[in-house]
């Protein structure tokens, strides 16, 4: 028997659209409050639609439980899905490949480059504190950070990584008046460029919440990443880039 | 005393005639043994951190002065002066005597003037080489610093009134709840509100990455990442509405911040000049997590410990943290480790044992057999270590997924091994956690999970014996035989090396603590460390260790 391309949501029985949502309402908790709740169920699809618990949050709030009946269909044949071109790796996978592939560390060199005093984002990347529950890359036992903090002049990033022999150079840009996070994206790629031989630069990757994702060719970069990108993103990335591509040139 | 906003019953037990947490059989000798070994690792750290001071430390004296303010590129005044001072003369001497001795010199009217002019290098300093200048310059410092301690000691006094007529929380754990919108003026309603619906101690989390910030920012401030800037109007603003709601309440609700990082020394004044009334304040956590110096971390770590002694501040340490990079079972022994180090370091410092909010948390792993049973053991272990001191009890962060359900129930139980175990302030833990910002709704629900819990529970202490030999008893003793043979460890393999070593130092360089290795000789702000001279004063460092007003 072939799957069915529409589907709805199951609660006990196939086919019921059985939902379940909760949310809060700016108003006090009353017979109005509760006809509101039953507004919203019902502009979200949901009929019929059966109020389970309501109760008020201080005087201006009521919460709501909302289960009923989604009158929505799912066409699973028009699903797309974005897929991400490598694979995210947990912590240990990343260690294990750097020591399996690579067989020595991974050096990575960050910074805050130009004006910018906000290491927010580098150190969100690269503090064992981490960011949004992960740990930043000098967890991983096979990644040697070396974090050189706030407001780092591109010749002192480019002649730091060259000592370090760095395999990967990260910069962050939080904020920045009048695009100056482009132009020093850009200077900084130039610096790199003349600084090494062809082909054995680097890895070079931005981040920071005013980049457009899709821009890296034109900056000059390897990689943007943008708001909210995790430790685990970036250490997946380099290993992606660096460990199974080969880019490594040490 | 009435019943809480939203409790239509009031529990039939009310929840403060708690009985004293259950008994471990702990050997004394080795629980005297443990702490012994805290002492000889500590006492090497503070013996080195008498000969040094900090550019923190003697900004945070200049704030006790009543030097405040920034200039237009809100750079404040307090960091001009003491760059100033420092370029001419040097610290080594201590800020306040070239100070002073400017002042008695009449190269400006008053301390504010004197700053500017400086900022613009237009006073020149000197270490005066005259006894007697040298003496009326000290003694004139010491005139200036007093009104702030004074301050201080007068905030506590009003604490302390405000205490007895409003009266502490009815039950224990004290409920611990955190705003932090990044807009001062959005984090006041959200503070009040969440006193009102419970909260016995609102924290307003800082601005991610002020922590590493050389400066204390100024002023009222409307945007943060993650957090709001600790600034002293921000502190004196969210204080006055919690004054207010306290009132209205019937109960003193506390306030705490985050003395931690680069300015530790003069963020625990300005939380001592303002009546906050807990301050986060580890003795590692900076070093491990932030990447700060060792040396200036000790260094300003015990003068801010001195000043929240004083201020009759608590202040609750990070062991937290320990367990979110580390697995918590295998790990749990160096969070009792830590433990001991920052009793030691805040009792050399002057905190008294209810001041010391040593931190732990409920993070092993929920899928391991007998989860339940280890958290347990390691919180009845801490309290009864620490008898005295207010245990702050951390909820689950690191196995908290996007299953709002399953972490709802988790947080159940974590509030019940709190009760269970006599914690004395319970974080609370949002079902939300790594998902997103805490909403109304599941503040809510947190609050009444916790009630129900303390509710339900708070007398469990009275029934709940674990019985010799069983299975928490001797894993509690397990983690502290760990603990001692951790802390011998580091004492006998470093303490090798002979005198002028410093054994601690030398295991935080080596990774022993967090995984990190952090050396004394790297790391943030070391540039900010100086070696004090034989003829080194501060008037606030004197009059703080003579207990003097």
């Amino acid at each position: 028997m072939s799957q069915p391309t529409v589907v709805r949501p199951y609660g006990d029985t196939t086919g019921d659209g059985m939902v379940q949502v909760s949310f809060t309402l700016p108003v006090p908790h009353d017979k109005r409050a509760e006809g509101a709740a039953l507004q919203l169920a019902g502009k979200m699809g949901l009929a019929p639609a059966l109020l389970v618990h309501a109760r008020a949050v201080g005087p201006a709030h009521t919460f709501f439980i909302v289960y009923g009946s989604v009158s929505h269909l799912v066409d699973l044949a028009q699903v797309q899905v974005v897929e991400r071109d490598h694979p995210l790796l947990t912590p240990k996978e990343v260690n294990a490949a750097i020591r399996e592939r690579l067989r020595r560390p991974l050096v990575v060199v960050g910074a805050c480059i130009g004006t910018d005093a906000h290491t927010v984002g580098i150190d969100a990347i690269l503090n064992i504190k981490g960011f949004a529950g992960e740990k930043g890359l000098e967890y991983y036992s096979e990644v040697r950070v070396v974090n050189l903090g706030a407001q780092v002049l591109v010749p002192e990033l480019v002649e730091r990584a060259r000592e370090e022999q760095a395999d990967a150079v990260l910069v962050s840009q939080v904020v920045t008046q009048r695009d100056a996070h482009i132009s020093n994206t850009t200077q900084m790629a130039a610096a790199f460029r003349e600084a090494y031989p062809a082909g054995q630069v680097p890895l070079l990757v931005v981040g920071g919440p005013r980049f457009e994702e899709g821009s890296a060719g034109q900056l000059g970069v390897d990689r943007i990443f943008g708001r909210g990108t995790t430790p685990g993103e970036v250490a997946s990335y380099l290993v992606h880039a660096l460990v199974e591509n080969g880019r490594s040139s040490a | 005393m009435s019943p809480r906003p939203g409790t239509k019953t009031p529990p039939r037990t009310p929840a403060r005639v708690v009985a004293p947490p259950p008994p471990l059989e702990l050997d004394p000798k080795v629980v005297r043994r443990a702490r012994t070994l805290a002492r000889r690792l500590g006492e090497p750290v503070v013996e080195m951190t008498r000969n040094r001071t900090t550019v923190s430390v003697e900004r945070a004296t200049l704030r006790l002065a009543g030097l405040a303010g920034a200039d237009h590129e809100r750079v404040p005044w307090v960091n001009h002066l003491v760059d100033a001072v420092r370029d001419q003369v040097g610290l080594e001497h201590g800020v306040t005597t070239p100070v002073w001795d400017a002042l008695r010199r009449e190269e400006a009217p008053d301390l504010l003037t004197l700053a500017q002019k400086a900022s613009a290098g237009a006073v020149s300093f000197r270490i005066p080489d005259r006894r007697r200048e040298l003496t009326a310059a000290r003694r004139a410092a010491r005139a200036a610093v007093r009104p702030g301690l004074r301050r201080i000691d007068r905030q506590r006094a009003t604490r302390e009134r405000l205490i007895t007529r409003l009266g502490d929380p009815p039950q224990r754990p004290w409920v611990y709840l955190i705003v932090a919108t990044g807009d001062i003026h959005e984090d006041i309603p959200q503070a009040q509100s969440a006193a009102r619906a419970g909260a016995d101690v609102i924290a307003v989390i800082r601005s991610t990455g002020q922590s590493l910030l050389d400066y204390v920012p100024e002023g009222a401030t409307r945007e943060g990442f993650a957090g709001t800037y600790a600034t002293q109007e921000n502190f004196r603003l969210m204080r006055e509405a919690l004054d207010e709601v306290s009132k209205e309440l019937g109960r003193y609700v506390r306030l705490t911040n985050y003395a931690s990082g680069l300015c530790m020394p003069e963020i625990a004044t300005l939380a001592g000049l303002e009546r906050l009334d807990m301050m986060l304040n580890d003795s590692m956590y900076g070093i491990l997590f932030r990447d700060i110096n060792p040396v200036r971390t000790f260094v300003d770590q015990r003068f801010s410990r001195q000043i929240h002694a004083r201020a009759g501040i608590i202040i609750n340490t990070g062991e937290d943290n320990y367990l979110t990079t580390a697995d918590a079972v295998e790990a749990a022994h160096t969070v009792t480790v830590s433990q001991l180090m920052n009793e030691y370091f805040g009792t050399e410092a002057g905190l008294a044992d209810w001041q010391l909010g040593l931190g732990h948390a409920f993070e092993i792993d929920p899928d391991l057999p007998d989860s339940f049973r280890m958290e347990l053991a390691h919180a009845l272990l801490a309290r009864q270590l620490f008898p005295d001191a207010p245990l702050k009890w951390m909820p689950p962060t690191k196995h908290m997924t996007g299953d709002v359900f399953r972490g709802h129930l988790l947080d159940g139980f974590f509030n019940l091994a709190g009760v269970m175990t006599g914690q004395s302030i319970l974080l609370v833990g949002m079902m939300t956690e790594a998902v997103v910002t805490p909403w109304l709704s599941d503040r809510d629900l947190a609050l009444q999970n916790v009630r129900y819990v303390l509710g339900a529970a708070g007398g469990l202490t009275e029934d709940f014996r674990p019985p010799p030999d069983g299975f928490i008893q001797t894993r509690a003793r397990q983690v502290l035989s760990e603990a001692v043979d951790l802390l011998e460890t580091i004492t006998r393999d470093r303490g090798a090396k002979g005198s002028g070593s410093i054994p601690l130092l030398e295991a935080i360089g080596d990774g022993t603590f967090g995984l990190m290795k952090r050396p004394a000789d790297r790391g943030k702000g070391l540039d900010g460390v100086v070696v004090r001279a034989d003829d080194y004063d501060n008037p606030a460092i004197t009059m703080l260790e003579e207990g003097s007003r």
